[in-house]
């Protein structure tokens, strides 16, 4: 008994299917990316088990990078452009109408304040966190956070205002304290802290609790 | 990779003189597109940032000098948690003794960790309460809440967690005792400074205990 002859097939495989299943997934990736905000500097934030949303809009963040410096961004436009002229009447920083606009494109502070007019004259390219010393807040005497928060407060006055804190996984502790304490003396007795989520551990309070309510 | 012309050879004959006409392909051979779509694809997967950020909420009390405002933390229900250098805690529960001997270290995982000493203080708080009267006022704002443990709300008002980062402790270690007090539903912590003497110890003890892990 011979075998029977099996038809040669042709080795090419029709592409059209792999092709569209390429192509939705592409589209899906797609539209899910969002690329991240440009940032003063790489912040590694710690982990913790809220589940609270960052707000988006109307955010006044504070980031304190790994070694200790402190940086302030707000996302609106136009409450830059406000929160930089209140500085400038309040300590009377000299800045031209050209400089606040330059400062208003600014995508954070992150100087002393007699420093902050040079700083402006820092290219876009090399304005990163690297180039600067930080907003001063090391110790209680020398804590310029609490004039651009008080000033920020001034800018927000009857808004709603989202202050976030960033911080790195490896700074201090001072530095966190101080930065609070800027805030108790404008009276911001509310802030969020950005972290990465993480898992509530099964047999904790808040595990059960959590589970109590879902039912 | 183009596409076997196999019309050309063989096939039924035409008649004699008729030219043939080279029949072309309408497939296009698609693997190329497919590899860039793939391409695109691992970009965009390595781009893409999935876990949204959360946010902890930290509400601080406004500082006081009147005492009448202050809260006064019964010292059997106090658990105080110092924090050092190398993920290190120590703790203490009530009041520091003068010369340390309840000064005691934890971890932040494993054997020991400071999750079951919380738990555990916690449970020896609850089960050393003793109804009073004020208790009625609590149980019932927690009743008007929704609270399905309202019966419970007032037995851990006397535990009182005070968290003392030393100067050399790092942000995530505060934030993990923070969100330790999550985890345990700990009503009342406070975040205070660290005194002197307190820092002293948590020094010396931090250079004996050697690095530890996380």
């Amino acid at each position: 008994m011979s075998r029977p002859k099996l038809p040669r097939k042709s080795t090419n495989i029709d592409m059209t299917a792999m092709c569209d299943v390429a192509f939705l997934l592409l589209s899906f990736f797609i539209l899910a990316t969002k690329f991240k905000p440009a940032e003063a500097v790489e912040i590694q934030t710690p982990t913790s088990v809220q589940k609270v949303k960052v707000p988006e809009k109307d955010v006044v963040l504070v980031s304190i990078s790994a070694d200790g410096k402190v940086f302030l961004s707000v996302s609106e436009e136009e409450r830059r452009t406000a929160l930089i002229n209140e500085l400038n009447t309040r300590r009377t920083l000299g800045l031209s109408a050209a400089d606040v606009e330059v400062a208003t494109r600014a995508p954070f502070f992150g100087t002393p304040l007699s420093q902050l007019k040079t700083s402006l004259s820092v290219p876009a390219d090399k304005y990163t966190g690297a180039t600067f010393p930080g907003i001063p807040a090391k110790d209680s005497t020398n804590n310029e956070l609490i004039d651009w928060m008080s000033a920020v407060v001034a800018v927000y006055k009857g808004d709603k205002m989202n202050l976030l804190l960033k911080g790195d996984m490896k700074s201090k502790y001072p530095t966190f304290k101080n930065v609070i304490a800027a805030f108790k003396r404008n009276e911001l007795l509310k802030f969020q802290m950005i972290t990465n989520p993480e898992g509530v551990p099964e047999d904790s309070e808040l595990f059960k609790t959590g589970q109590k309510t879902a039912q | 990779m183009a596409e076997m012309d196999v019309s050309s050879g063989g096939g039924h004959k035409k008649g004699p003189g008729v030219k043939k006409s080279k029949k072309l392909s309408t497939r296009v051979d698609l693997t190329p597109m497919v590899d860039l779509g793939f391409l695109l694809i691992t970009f965009f997967i390595f781009t893409t940032t999935m876990s949204q950020p959360t946010a902890m909420k930290l509400n601080l009390p406004k500082d006081t000098d009147n005492p009448e405002e202050q809260n006064e933390a019964k010292e059997s229900g106090a658990l105080t948690i110092l924090l050092g250098t190398d993920n290190h805690v120590f703790y203490y529960e009530g009041k520091l003794s003068p010369d340390g001997s309840n000064f005691k270290s934890a971890s932040f995982s494993g054997e020991n960790s400071i999750r079951d000493i919380i738990i555990n203080k916690k449970k020896d708080v609850i089960a050393r309460h003793v109804h009073t009267a004020s208790c009625q006022k609590l149980q019932g704002d927690a009743q008007a809440k929704g609270d399905t443990n309202w019966q419970n709300a007032c037995a851990d008002k006397d535990f009182v967690v005070v968290i003392k980062p030393g100067d050399e402790s790092t942000y995530r270690n505060t934030l993990d005792i923070l969100d330790e007090m999550a985890i345990n539903v700990v009503k009342r912590y406070a975040l205070v400074d660290i005194s002197e003497g307190e820092a002293a110890l948590v020094k010396i003890s931090d250079q004996s205990a050697g690095p530890a892990k996380k």
